[in-house]
């Protein structure tokens, strides 16, 4: 299988006026076309600013410093900025984890999404209309002829985030780099969208990297599975298998961290430790201080490798087979995990 | 139990879309515009004691936020009253205003659009302690650097911009913001949404402890059931506009009354690794520019009848404790 999109060793680093913010530092992963990559990783790892850096948003002081990104053959990185810009948008499209980076404040959502439509394709300004209002209606909003002509701020969060969603859908891209999307969705409406977006990459083949910390998610909806740790992949395969048995330290903390059952007025389960500083990270393994397998050797820094077949992991002592058996059900097992007190 | 700090008094907001001269312009000229009225929030009781957390629960747009905003003041209601320890927030004039504005903080869903793009995080965090006097004047820099690391920010930070921020290092300064005016009752709307579970558990625990603490009082918005469990010592869901059910989150989400809160609780998520087919919502989805007569949830609602679509079911009090507006619940 050719891949659609496959990068390696990307770096992203912020130099700011106190220290260099080290903020993508070394994420590889590749994706197919139809296939569906979900990108996890706590807040602030760099999914975001992995997912800029694909479409040459990072602006200064930030800069990619390193590796390489290429998409259907062509070098993103050497491309130079024109044919990165006629790609962005035509191929490959972006839904922001923030909807107001897509929508305009003083347009109205019809002029918006009839003028994406009319970027790409050749249709008349009815066709274009009635394309807008389709997507709206794929999104679950109701009164979409009343909706159309409002501003954005007339609509609630969750509607923007949707509206965001319609527009970056009306693009017909290759690739779609959905920056959490829906987070502030009720189970319902997700569960609309996620439907509208497996039959879109079904359909016509559009891959998609799905950003989100949301595991309960991803896992239902994502083909591969990428977990970044302070700017780095630590683990990356098939999303059950990942989710089954987590190779590395942190995506086993991660998975044993869903909240589930009954937990009423409990302290819920954290992974000890705090995040650590981009800008002063802990030599060797940046997950070291927070892991409860560390030795001497992850004094060193290990490297993206695949110890299973089809199973990467950046980690001296994953979890063996053995040990790694589903644990999500075998909650009691407490490695790695402590509560904190704050 | 002690008396409500919050109540919220037939509360109702209508948005009037009306057309502005291009668009008369156009509807002259035979397109297809027309004035319409979002009934945001319709006729919504809730009083909420001290001490408590009220989880406020229902689907995308169904009016949670502007319920929020009207409670933090910042919407006036185009019906009803808000009380804040029994006094009208809408008749409080001068210093009195002030100092109820304070007591009630918001976190907004949105923090992208609260944060002024332009001051730096110190100054944002800052800013209202030392004009309200909460810390002296050579205390302001370790009062920030404290409200930081509360919600599990690097204190180095303090000087960035709100745009150098992660997505969800950006709700967090907005909590630690609304924190730092050391506020009676919190709005928080969404604040754990773009979180994950490790940082969302810290937030959370942090809401508990200052519960404990200063006695602190929340509504707490949230589309994400498990959360509002967890947090919630009672739980209001709304449908359309209007509050369907209400009562002791534990009886709730034990044994849901509502044909739609029913529907929501078979709707949690599960945690498989395996790929699920999602399914296209049947049906239409109501509008509140259009609601459905009757039972707003009467088009989607399994046990319908020929009253449900006839009549508003009141919110009536169906057990101790909780309410319930549905029909079934008189036919017996
Ligand atoms: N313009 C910038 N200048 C300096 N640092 C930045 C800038 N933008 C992002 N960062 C830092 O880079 C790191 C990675 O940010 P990114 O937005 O990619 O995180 P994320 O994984 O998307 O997190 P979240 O889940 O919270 O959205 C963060 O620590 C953030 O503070
Ligand atoms: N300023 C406004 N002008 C016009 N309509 C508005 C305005 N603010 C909200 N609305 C409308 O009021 C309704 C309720 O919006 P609200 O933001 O309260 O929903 P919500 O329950 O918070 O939804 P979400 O979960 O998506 O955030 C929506 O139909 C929205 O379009
Ligand atoms: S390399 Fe060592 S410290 Fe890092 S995750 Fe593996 S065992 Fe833990
Ligand atoms: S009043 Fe009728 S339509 Fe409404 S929830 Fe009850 S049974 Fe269903
Ligand atoms: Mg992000
Ligand atoms: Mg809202």
């Amino acid at each position: 299988m050719t891949a659609l999109l496959s990068i390696k060793d990307l770096r992203t680093y912020f130099f700011t006026d106190d220290g260099v913010v080290k903020a993508v530092d070394g994420v590889s992963f590749s994706l197919a076309r139809g296939q569906i990559l979900g990108l996890v990783g706590e807040s602030g790892s760099g999914k975001s600013v992995t997912g800029f850096s694909l479409l040459g948003l990072v602006d200064p002081p930030g800069r990619v410093v390193g590796g390489s990104i290429r998409f259907d053959g062509k070098d993103l990185l050497t491309g130079g900025e024109p044919a990165l810009r006629a790609l962005r948008g035509k191929r490959i499209a972006m839904i922001f984890q923030d909807p107001m980076m897509t929508l305009n404040p003083v347009l109205r959502i019809d002029t918006q999404m009839i003028e994406t439509v009319l970027a790409h394709d050749n249709v008349s300004r009815t066709e274009a209309l009635k394309r807008a209002r389709d997507a709206l209606v794929m999104v679950g909003i109701s009164s979409p002829d009343e909706r159309l002509q409002s501003y954005p701020h007339q609509f609630s969060g969750g509607m923007r985030q949707r509206v965001a969603i319609a527009i970056a859908m009306l693009h017909k891209p290759d690739l779609i780099i959905a920056d959490e999307p829906t987070t502030a969705l009720d189970v319902t409406i997700q569960a609309q969208i996620l439907a509208e977006v497996q039959k879109l990459c079904a359909e016509t083949g559009t891959a998609l990297i799905w950003i989100t910390h949301d595991l309960a998610i991803v896992s239902g909806l994502a083909d591969r599975l990428a977990v970044m740790y302070a700017g780095r992949v630590v683990e990356e395969g098939e999303t059950a298998r990942v989710i089954e048995r987590p190779l590395h330290p942190y995506t086993k903390g991660l998975i044993a961290s869903v909240p589930q059952g009954k937990t009423r007025g409990a302290r819920l389960q954290q992974i000890s430790g705090m995040p650590p500083s981009l800008r002063n990270l802990p030599k060797g393994c940046a997950f070291r201080p927070r892991c409860s397998r560390a030795d001497e050797a992850c004094l060193e820094e290990p490297a993206l490798e695949e110890k299973l077949p089809d199973r990467k992991t950046r980690c001296f002592h994953p979890w063996s087979l053995d040990d790694a058996r589903d644990t999500r059900r075998q909650a009691p097992s407490k490695d790695g995990m402590a509560e904190t007190t704050t | 139990m002690t008396g409500p700090i919050i109540d919220i008094d037939g509360v109702s907001k209508r948005f009037v879309k009306s057309l502005d001269m291009a668009e008369r312009a156009a509807r002259l000229l035979g397109a297809n515009v027309r004035e319409f009225v979002v009934n945001a929030v319709d006729d919504v009781h809730l009083s909420i004691r001290q001490g408590e957390v009220m989880g406020l629960v229902g689907e995308s747009g169904c009016g949670k936020s502007t319920l929020g905003r009207i409670v933090a003041g910042l919407y006036a209601p185009s019906a009803g009253t808000v009380r804040f320890r029994g006094r009208d927030v809408a008749a409080l004039e001068g210093e009195d205003a002030r100092e109820a504005a304070l007591k009630v903080q918001m976190v907004f869903q949105d923090p992208m659009a609260s944060l002024n793009p332009r001051l730096r995080i110190d100054e944002i965090i800052g800013e209202a302690p030392r004009v309200h006097g909460l810390a002296a004047r050579g205390e302001i820099g370790a009062y920030v650097e404290a409200a930081l690391q509360r919600v599990g920010l690097d204190p180095a930070m303090r000087k960035r911009y709100p745009h150098q921020f992660s997505g969800g290092q950006r709700a967090r300064i907005g909590i630690a913001r609304a924190l730092a005016v050391k506020p009676e009752f919190m709005v928080c709307d969404e604040s754990v949404a773009a979180l994950d579970v490790s940082i969302q558990a810290q937030i959370l625990n942090l809401f508990m402890d200052l519960r404990e603490e200063l006695n602190l009082t929340y509504l707490f918005i949230s589309h994400d059931l498990g959360v509002v469990e967890h947090i919630s010592d009672r739980v209001a869901v709304m449908y359309l506009g209007r509050v369907v059910e209400q009562g002791v989150s534990e009886d709730v989400f034990a044994s849901p009354n509502h044909p739609y809160t029913q529907a929501l609780l078979a709707e949690i998520p599960t945690f498989e690794a395996k790929k699920k087919s999602y399914s296209v919502i049947k049906g239409e989805i109501p509008s509140p520019i259009d609601p459905p007569s009757g039972c707003h949830f009467h088009p989607r609602c399994p046990h319908a009848f020929a009253l449900c679509r006839a009549e508003r079911p009141p919110l009536k009090e169906i057990a101790p404790q909780r309410y319930s507006a549905c029909h079934l619940n008189d036919a017996t």
